[in-house]
Order: C-alpha cells, then sequence, then structure tokens
C-alpha cells in the first residue's frame, strides 16, 4: 500500500437512491455522495463512486475495500462483498449511537425495525410485508395525486391545524380517502400531515420498541417533521444520526473496514 | 458474507426407488379411473386412509395434488380461474389451485407421468376437519361436479390435551363412516384387514420418523426440503408394504451418510427449524438460497406431521381416532408450543424460521404472538417470512433472500 491513503468504501443500492460513504483507516467519513438509482444500478453506484471518492480527495488506487448493499448490493462491479441493508443499517447506526437502541429506517420502497443490543449486535429485525404503504414510495405516490413537489411535502405539513385521519393499509385505497378529502375541501396541509401519520402509524405496528429509538432513512433525511411526529406519538426523544440517508452505506464501509483489518 | 452459490445439497440416491413406486401409484389409479375396475376414493391428507384401503378403495389424495401444481408453478395460473367462481384469493391455494386445474382440464400429472391426461374420478370423498375447515368446501364442490357421495369426520379443533372428551367421539364417526362405504365399495368391511392396514401404517410412521430424525446428527443427512420431497409415501401409500420398504432403504442410506460423516449441506455452520408450509414453487429456490449459506433448514413441524405414533392395530378405531386428533395442526398453542421446544432441543437448532403462508392460517402459527413467545422463552431467534403454499402473487422473492441473509448475518453475530 506504501504511502498511500487508504479508503474503505460502502455503497447502499436504494430502490429509489444510491448512497456511498468513503472512510479512512482511523474510521473517519470522509465523503460521500447520494443519487437517483435510475434503472442502471452498476453505472449509478460508479457515478457514486467517482463523486465519493473526489469529496474525500481519494482515488480509485487507495480503495482497500468495498462493500456494498441494499436492494440493488448484487450489481455493483466494484464491490469485494455484499451485506443486506439490516446488518450495515445496525453498524452504522451502531457507529453513531454505541448503545442498544431501535432502529427505524424508512426507505423508498421498505421500512425497516432493527433492534441491537449494546454491543451493536443485532437481536432481532423486522421488514414490512409487501405493501409499500408507509415507505417513501407511498409518499412518492401520494405528492404525485396532490400534485405537490416531494420536497414541499414536510413544510406543509407542518402547517397543519386539523389534521385529516387516513385508515387504510393499502396505498390505493389511502390515495381514494385523500381524494375523498380534496372532494370535502380539506386542507391540503391536513391532508399531507396526515400522510405523514399514517406512515408513520404503519411502521410503529411492525414491532414494539425498546427504550431509545433511532430513526433512518432518505425519508426521514428530507422530511424531518415525521420524527417530531414520531416522537409525539412514543412520547420520548429520538435520534437521529448527522446522516440519516447515509446509514446503510456508512455501515457498509465500516464493514468493509473490518473485513480488510481481520 | 462469505457465500458459496455453488454449493448445494446432496442428492439422495433412493430418490429414483420412489419416483418409481409414486409412479406405480398414480397409473394404478389412472387405470382403475379408466377401467372403472376399482372403487377409488379421495382422502384428505390426515384422513382416514386405513379403513378405505381396507375397504378395498384406491385412494387420491387432492392435497398431494395441489402440492404438485405448486412445485410445477403451474397453480399461480389456475387459482384466477376458482377465483373467478366465487373461490376467494385468501382461502386454501391447494383448493384454488385443483378446482381451478380442474376446470381447466390440466393436471400437472400428465407431464410426469405420460398417458394420465386427468385425475382419478371418484366414487367417494372422504374428509377430516382435523387440519381445517377448508377440505370440506373442496371436498364438497367435487361432490357436486361428480354427483358422488361425501362423507367425513368433523373433528374438535384447538385442543390443549387430547383426552377421552375428544377421541371417543372421532372413533365413533370413524366408525359410522363403514355402512355407507360398505354400500359403495360393495366389500363388507373386515375388521382383521383394518387391523393389517393400521398396522402397515404404524410401520411406516415409525420409519418416516426415523428418517426424519436422523436429521439431529450433527452434521444432518437431510435437509426439509428432501422431506418435502421424500414425504410423498408416507402421505399416499401409507398402510401398504411398498411405502415400508421405501423407508427403509432411505433409512439405510441416511444411516450410511451418518456413518460416514457426509452432511446433507456441507459446511453446516447453522441449524435452522421450518415452521409452516413449503413454498411449493420455491423448493429449489429455499433449497439453494439456505445452502449457499451454508445454513441447512433441516426439520419442520410440517413433516412431522406424518408421524402417527397413536397407531395401534390391536384397537384400531380409538387409536386411529387418537392419532389424527393428536397432530399439531388441531392442537392449541401451547400444546404446540411444548413440541416445538422439544424439536427444537432434539434437533439441535439455531433459529427458526416461520413461513406466513397467506393462504393457510391452519399451518401458520406466527400469527397469535408464538415467535416471540418461543424466543423469549427458548433464546433461539427466528424470521418470519412471507409467501404461500402455492400462489407465487403473494411471495417477494428478493424480500425472502434479503430477509434470509440478515437473519444468519444475525446468527453469525451470536456465534
Ligand atoms: S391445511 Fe391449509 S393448505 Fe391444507 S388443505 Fe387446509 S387450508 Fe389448505
Amino acid at each position: 500500500m506504501g504511502d498511500r491513503a487508504p479508503a474503505y468504501i460502502g455503497v447502499d443500492v436504494g430502490s429509489s437512491r444510491t448512497k456511498l460513504a468513503v472512510f479512512d483507516a482511523a474510521k473517519q467519513l470522509l465523503g460521500w455522495h447520494v443519487r437517483k438509482s435510475g434503472t442502471d444500478f452498476a453505472a449509478t453506484a460508479d457515478a457514486c463512486l467517482q463523486a465519493g471518492l473526489q469529496m474525500a480527495g481519494r482515488t480509485a488506487g487507495d480503495i482497500v475495500y468495498t462493500v456494498s448493499t441494499g436492494y440493488g448490493r448484487k450489481n455493483v462491479r466494484f464491490a469485494d462483498e455484499t451485506r443486506t441493508e439490516i446488518g450495515c443499517h445496525a453498524k452504522g447506526c451502531y457507529y453513531y449511537f454505541p448503545m442498544a437502541v431501535s432502529i427505524i429506517d424508512i426507505g423508498g420502497q421498505d421500512n425497516k425495525i432493527i433492534k441491537i443490543d449494546d454491543r451493536g449486535q443485532r437481536i432481532s429485525f423486522k421488514m414490512n410485508r409487501k405493501c409499500a404503504a408507509g415507505t417513501g414510495a407511498f409518499l412518492e405516490e401520494m405528492s404525485a395525486r396532490l400534485d405537490i413537489p416531494l420536497e414541499d411535502m414536510d413544510g406543509l405539513a407542518r402547517k397543519s391545524t386539523d389534521m385529516v385521519k387516513l385508515g387504510s393499509f393499502c396505498t390505493v385505497f389511502s390515495g381514494t380517502e385523500v381524494l375523498e378529502n380534496i372532494r370535502r375541501g380539506k386542507q391540503v396541509s391536513d391532508i399531507v400531515k396526515g400522510l405523514f401519520f399514517s406512515v408513520i402509524k404503519r411502521v410503529m405496528e411492525m414491532d414494539s420498541l425498546t427504550e431509545r429509538v433511532v430513526m433512518t432513512g432518505g425519508v426521514v433525511a428530507n422530511n424531518r417533521y415525521l420524527v417530531q411526529m414520531a416522537e409525539e406519538s412514543i412520547g420520548r426523544k429520538i435520534l437521529v444520526p448527522e446522516h440519516p440517508q447515509l446509514t446503510g452505506a456508512i455501515g457498509a464501509a465500516l464493514y468493509a473496514l473490518e473485513i480488510s483489518e481481520t | 458474507m462469505a457465500k458459496d452459490k455453488t454449493s448445494w445439497r446432496k442428492p439422495i440416491k433412493a430418490t429414483k426407488e420412489m419416483g418409481r413406486i409414486m409412479a406405480e401409484y398414480f397409473y394404478e389409479l389412472n387405470d382403475a379411473s379408466k377401467s372403472r375396475r376399482r372403487k377409488i376414493a379421495w382422502c384428505t391428507s390426515v384422513g382416514p386412509a386405513e379403513i378405505l384401503r381396507a375397504m378395498g378403495f384406491l385412494v387420491h389424495f387432492p392435497e398431494n395434488h395441489g402440492a404438485m401444481l405448486g412445485a410445477s408453478r403451474m397453480a399461480t395460473d389456475m387459482i384466477p380461474v376458482a377465483n373467478a367462481r366465487g373461490y376467494s384469493p385468501d382461502i386454501c391455494s391447494y383448493l384454488t389451485a385443483d378446482v381451478g386445474a380442474y376446470l381447466k382440464g390440466v393436471t400437472p400429472l400428465s407431464k410426469a407421468y405420460p398417458g394420465i391426461d386427468e385425475v382419478p374420478k371418484p366414487d367417494v370423498l372422504v374428509f377430516n376437519t382435523n387440519q381445517c375447515r377448508d377440505v370440506q368446501d373442496w371436498f364438497a364442490w367435487y361432490a357436486k361436479e361428480f354427483g358422488v357421495p361425501i362423507v367425513g369426520i368433523h373433528t374438535h379443533r384447538g385442543i390443549v390435551d387430547v383426552t377421552e372428551v375428544h377421541v371417543p367421539s372421532i372413533a365413533g364417526q370413524m366408525e359410522a363412516l363403514i355402512p355407507p362405504l360398505e354400500e359403495i365399495s360393495g366389500h363388507k368391511f373386515d375388521m382383521q384387514e383394518l387391523k393389517r392396514v393400521v398396522g402397515l401404517s404404524r410401520k411406516c410412521s415409525d420409519l418416516w420418523q426415523e428418517v426424519l430424525f436422523t436429521a439431529a446428527s450433527v452434521p444432518s443427512p437431510l435437509t426439509f426440503f428432501d422431506g418435502t420431497i421424500h414425504m410423498g409415501p408416507a402421505v399416499v401409500l401409507r398402510g401398504t408394504q411398498q411405502a415400508i420398504d421405501y423407508y427403509e432403504l432411505l433409512l439405510a442410506e441416511l444411516k450410511e451418510r451418518i456413518a460416514n460423516g457426509v452432511a446433507a449441506v456441507e459446511g453446516e455452520r447453522f441449524r435452522l427449524y421450518w415452521e409452516g408450509m413449503p413454498v411449493w414453487g420455491r423448493l429449489s429456490a429455499h433449497a439453494k438460497l439456505f445452502s449457499g449459506l451454508r445454513a441447512n433448514v433441516l426439520a419442520s413441524t410440517y413433516c412431522n406431521s406424518w408421524i402417527f405414533k397413536d397407531f395401534d392395530p390391536d384397537d384400531p378405531f380409538m387409536s386411529m381416532a387418537k392419532a389424527y386428533t393428536e397432530l399439531f395442526i388441531v392442537r392449541a398453542d401451547d400444546a404446540k408450543e411444548k413440541y416445538i421446544e422439544e424439536m427444537l432441543e432434539f434437533f439441535k437448532v439455531d433459529g427458526i424460521i416461520y413461513h406466513d403462508a397467506k393462504t393457510c392460517p391452519y399451518n401458520t402459527n406466527c400469527r397469535y404472538g408464538m415467535p416471540q413467545r418461543l424466543e423469549q422463552k427458548t433464546g433461539i431467534p427466528s424470521l418470519i417470512i412471507n409467501g404461500d403454499l402455492n400462489d407465487l402473487r403473494m411471495i417477494s422473492d428478493e424480500q425472502t433472500q434479503t430477509n434470509v441473509e440478515a437473519f444468519i448475518e444475525q446468527l453469525e453475530e451470536r456465534k
């Protein structure tokens, strides 16, 4: 390796976004990149690598080991190994919060609740069932239906004064409920808050939570109001890492570091 | 995770012989159906097959046909045909696949056994509701379709302990089947013959148990996926000498594996228990998924369900009543959990996979808190996978794979 500065790469190819993290041997996050996964996962991962390395001030020659994770983990050409997103989220979270926690991850396609103990070992995990209700895909679908840009949803939800209650489990039925509320002249902000609340409800019914709770994922990164609503729902503070969307990629990079050390 | 996609479960040599006796069984039924020389009864898989055999019937098991529809991946195209007739996609997908295939005029038997182009026509349909209510509805549909009689046994369900209260009433119902069956078969009931058949069934069941229990060896010579294939004779041929001969052959092969330290899954690192039905259309995919991770799913409640410890040729009716009611599926969660706990210990299990089968609540045991209770009691972690026995529309392969890989990672961390 000579005087090269080693780089450890974690790449999380999600159904919606691809996230990449670059670490050094001292477990410092040097660079990262996020972009839409699109239809060519391999090319997207390559592009993320370029950008991430550039931000970290490293080159491809510095890479010691790469671990890929996420839905498209097997499509990453430059990965040495794969890990599941469950393991990577747990590891990424433990990096920021080295304690026993329940992790709520709200992703593009699926939600997870992962429980880890005070040594960072996984005790259990749950992924949502087949339906997209309560995931990022659900909010995307609803933003299209309401014709509101996704990035405006958070601000709108915060303005709500009289939240609309949506009861259905199912994305399609929720869509019908939303239309009904529009017809009844409800405020869009109240409907959006109702949608946020249904995301929280879907997640909370997946598993019980332990004392300390961490929230991660792209949906959380872009809609911080969800965290506040979740806090209100469980009646206690929720921890959020510095880069909630990068948790999986960070965990993957930490695995890369760990594996290359053994 | 170090994963070797090339690893695979070891093929069992006896499979060829099983293929031969199963072919014989299906051709015999087909001949009888065509020539009408022998009477045919349809029976539920844990129904009173012994009585039917003793009375000279050849026996067809629609659930076996349902599983074949699943394994051949024909089921998903058949189910909608039954759905359109008012049979919901939420009910037993054996029923809907089987009825759908009948309505479409197709059967997986044709492909497996050239010359057979339909299921054998029944002279009578005999059910036992010990497993579920769906079998009664299923058979009732065919009774109308073929215009043949349907008779059955109505078993108590959700039983904690099987007691005097339950057994005589079931035995009485079994005896009450005799007069109508005599009429349909044209044979007088012969107690000696029933005793002989129950004796053969008991022997088959004992051997089947021995086969399954070889999986307690470390490494295991057998996988659950092998079990789902090799249970064929225990289901459709129990009460015959062929089934006994076959399990003696299979058992000898497995014992030889044990003696030579041969593992069904090379490099076995984790030993798993399967709770629930197989996903028939994904048998080999699942076998590959687990063996690729060096995990052996080696035991299951499902395959164990054809172990009938209570069969006693000296007291056929009472013992059949007891055996068919002692079954796991008939019991309350207390009894089920006790049973699983024993199995976890006996097979030295590291983790449990629960299959939440969308269309079979009866074989799905993770909906009333059992995984949580068992985990708390035994410390053995578990994973629930969502799927179905036959309806592949209910399955996400990607989710299953990620869940299984993550579960194995979790077990790895604990080692
Ligand atoms: S037990 Fe389940 S799979 Fe078997 S017949 Fe009944 S509903 Fe169908």
